[in-house]
């Protein structure tokens, strides 16, 4: 319907109504389930403690579960990645992911205690409850957001994200509007330093909604089989492939140096579509999107939308035949030259090089 | 039953290309489709008729040229077809979106009560997400999104059962109609139009609503002045200045580049070289 030079804020009132400046402060939805917090929200209450400051506001993280969850583990967790105060609703209505009790408790804090800025993952579930709470409370939402930064001006968050298949970036702002709430992808950002004597206040708060009134029951859970699902957003290394690795059968050398690596397998567009690997080991912009300590490409041109998924890599390492692919422009190491042989010579220097190792330890 | 599926006409993905020089996108003569998630909802709507009989109403709000998004689904069998479509639209982030499509959506209802609202996970422009969520909240409708399979729907009863995919997990959710709910992608597959259905298609007076047909009295909630959101600007990413660090060896041969390779990776990166020694006592260890 529009497109983004339709969007100017042309003749629009840019300073902010007195009645919103009241809401103040960042927050930062801590996610959880099955006893589990995501560790998006670490990586958001590190983005968060930056804009915080930058602010001179406090920090707080949200935590939202049931009696006999671990809620106040995560609220101390929080303040040891950068939260100065938490606000927590416990309620057996919480006890599993629902849309209406979720929406009701978080919109309710933010109704009590107005923040400026509330920040969520943008997970399955995050963009579940952001979708419903931004509308509930009629406000702004940045989608899958790669940076986020304070305008010195006005105070207001800037919230950079990449459109058209991570081709361009723009910046969107939410004037006149509060809180300014922003969805971002896991791994995009980096973890929150942690201070194990890091301490913060706990304030609680009722739900004010009773089981007979939510109209969704939840039957089951069917946990996944994690040793059957790729892991890629975690992984320490990994070696992917792209097209110029030409057949199917080629992509054997990428899974060959994976297993010495002990690494996870990634693989451009092109590869997947093709169905030479599993779609959850597409690496970039309709992918994953990974932070390795080592990422080697080969075969893999560069593409911005590969780029995007894969630049917050620490050394990446690409192998690759035409000395002028776009990856070359931002790869730490590159080898130019034939994948189909720099892989198996990388293979057979790795195994060498850790039964040296091993021998040596 | 009584489905509406929203879908939204958007630029075929895999036919943008990215200038290599200026890195804008090259838009020119890029085809229009049906968003391909919402593919999977149009389907799912389809097979619950099938089910269960009934009507299924298909809505998009977009320019004029939009109508062959909402043709294209009555060519799969969808009943009805209806077009939103104002320029006071332009320029509508979310929020006002998910206000003009609920707005339309309880015109809709007017007719014949509405059961189910699908909408697609996300589109392949916008990428947010958050139509679907909005108009449900603003429709008061139950959210199911992520789902993966319908297990059973009973209109008499007023009771849907679904899968949900979580983060690790799939929940078992039932709940009440009317509800709303978004379709993960490869949930099931779309069928071919048929002969009968392209030569309907081609006919079908699609209905075009402007504004006030859609019910929509304040125009304020629409388009700019609607929309909390502002795109500031527009850039392309920053290039990085560092270009790679070319390994190369006297003899040349794979191996030699390989070995210069793995040294640099370990002496110049204490980390790495940790880990690619642990990665090798994972190996032994397996
Ligand atoms: C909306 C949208 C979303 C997208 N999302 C993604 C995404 O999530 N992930 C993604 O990866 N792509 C995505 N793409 C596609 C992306 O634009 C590129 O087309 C894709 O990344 C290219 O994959 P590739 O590098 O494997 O193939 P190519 O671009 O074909 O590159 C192959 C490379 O291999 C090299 N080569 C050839 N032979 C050899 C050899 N023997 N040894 C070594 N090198 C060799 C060539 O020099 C070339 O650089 C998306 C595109 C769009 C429009
Ligand atoms: C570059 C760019 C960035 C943007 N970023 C944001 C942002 O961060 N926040 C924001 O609020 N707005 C944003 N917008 C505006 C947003 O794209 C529009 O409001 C758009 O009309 C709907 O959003 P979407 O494409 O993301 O849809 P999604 O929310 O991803 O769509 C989900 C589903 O809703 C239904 N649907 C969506 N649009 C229509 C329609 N027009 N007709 C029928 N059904 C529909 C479809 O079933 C679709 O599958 C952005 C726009 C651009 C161009």
């Amino acid at each position: 319907m529009n497109t983004p030079a339709a969007r100017r804020p042309a003749g629009r009132k840019l300073e902010l109504d007195p009645r919103l400046a009241a809401y103040q402060g960042v927050w930062v939805f801590v996610e959880h389930e099955r006893g589990q917090a995501h560790p998006v929200s670490w990586e958001l209450m590190g983005e968060g403690r930056k804009l915080a400051d930058q602010l001179g506001v406090p920090l707080a993280g949200v935590v939202l579960g049931a009696p006999g969850e671990p809620t106040r583990q995560f609220c101390q967790l929080a303040f040891r990645y950068g939260a100065d105060r938490c606000y927590l609703i416990e309620d057996p209505a919480l006890a599993d992911y629902r849309n209406q009790p979720f929406t009701q408790g978080l919109t309710e804090l933010v109704n009590a205690y107005q923040p400026e800025i509330l920040l969520l993952g943008a997970t399955t579930l995050g963009r579940d409850l952001a979708g419903s709470v931004a509308t509930t409370l009629q406000t702004g939402l940045t989608a899958d957001c790669t940076e986020l930064t304070i305008d010195p001006e006005n105070r207001s968050l800037a919230a950079s994200r990449p459109t058209f298949g991570g081709s361009l970036l723009c910046t969107i702002v939410t004037l006149n509007y509060r809180p300014q709430m922003a969805t971002v992808r896991p791994r995009v950002m980096d973890m929150a330093p942690y201070e194990a004597t890091r301490g913060g206040e706990i304030v609680e708060h009722p739900l004010r909604l009773v089981e007979t009134d939510i109209l969704t029951k939840v039957l089951d859970y069917i946990p996944d089989n994690r040793q059957d699902r790729p892991q890629l957003a975690f992984a320490d290394i990994i070696v992917a492939g792209g097209r110029g690795l030409k057949q199917p059968e080629n992509f054997e050398l990428v899974w060959e140096l994976a297993r010495v690596l002990g690494a996870e397998v990634g693989a451009s567009r092109p590869v997947v579509q093709a169905g030479w690997v599993d779609p959850e080991r597409q690496v970039g912009q309709s992918g994953r999107t990974v932070r390795p300590k080592l990422y080697i490409a080969a075969g893999i041109s560069g593409a911005v939308q590969h780029r995007v998924g894969m630049e917050g890599a620490d050394v990446i390492v690409a192998i690759n035949s035409d000395a002028n692919a776009p990856i070359f422009d931002f790869a730490t190491y590159g080898i130019v030259g034939n994948a189909l042989q720099i892989l198996p010579a990388l293979t057979g220097a790795c195994r060498q090089h850790l039964a040296l190792t091993q021998r040596a330890g | 039953m009584h489905i509406v599926v929203c879908i939204k006409q958007v630029p075929d993905s895999s036919q943008i290309r990215v200038h290599p020089v200026t890195n804008t996108i090259m838009r020119q003569g890029v085809p229009a489709v049906v968003n391909p998630y919402d593919l999977f909802s149009l389907e799912e709507a389809l097979r619950l008729k099938d089910r269960v009989g009934g009507r299924v109403t298909v809505l998009c709000m977009g320019p004029p040229q939009a109508e062959m998004a909402l043709r294209k689904a009555i060519s799969f069998g969808a009943d009805h077809a209806i077009l939103v479509t104002d320029r006071a639209f332009a320029g509508s982030d979310t929020l006002a979106t998910s206000f003009a499509l609920a707005s339309a959506v309880r015109q809709i209802g007017r007719d014949m009560a509405v059961d189910l609202v699908f909408c697609g996970k996300q589109t392949i422009d916008g990428d947010t997400a958050q139509v679907g969520p909005g108009i449900a909240k603003r429709l008061d409708l139950q959210l199911l999104t992520y789902v993966s399979q319908i297990d059973a729907v009973d209109p008499e009863r007023r009771e849907i059962v679904v899968r949900r995919r979580a983060e690790g997990g799939v929940q078992v959710l039932k709940t009440r109609l009317p509800c709303l709910i978004t379709m993960l992608e490869g949930s099931n597959e779309l069928r071919f139009a048929t002969q009968a259905g392209i030569f309907r298609a081609a006919r079908y007076p699609v209905q075009r609503w402007d504004s006030k047909a859609a019910g929509i009295e304040d125009p304020s909630r629409v388009g700019l002045k609607g929309s909390p959101t502002v795109v500031r600007k527009v850039f392309a990413p920053t290039p990085n200045t560092q270009r790679a660090d070319l390994i190369s060896c006297e003899s040349g041969t794979p191996e030699d580049l390989a070995a210069t390779l793995l040294a640099k990776l370990t002496t110049r990166n204490p980390e790495l070289a940790a880990l690619l020694g642990r990665a090798g006592m994972q190996e032994t260890g397996r």
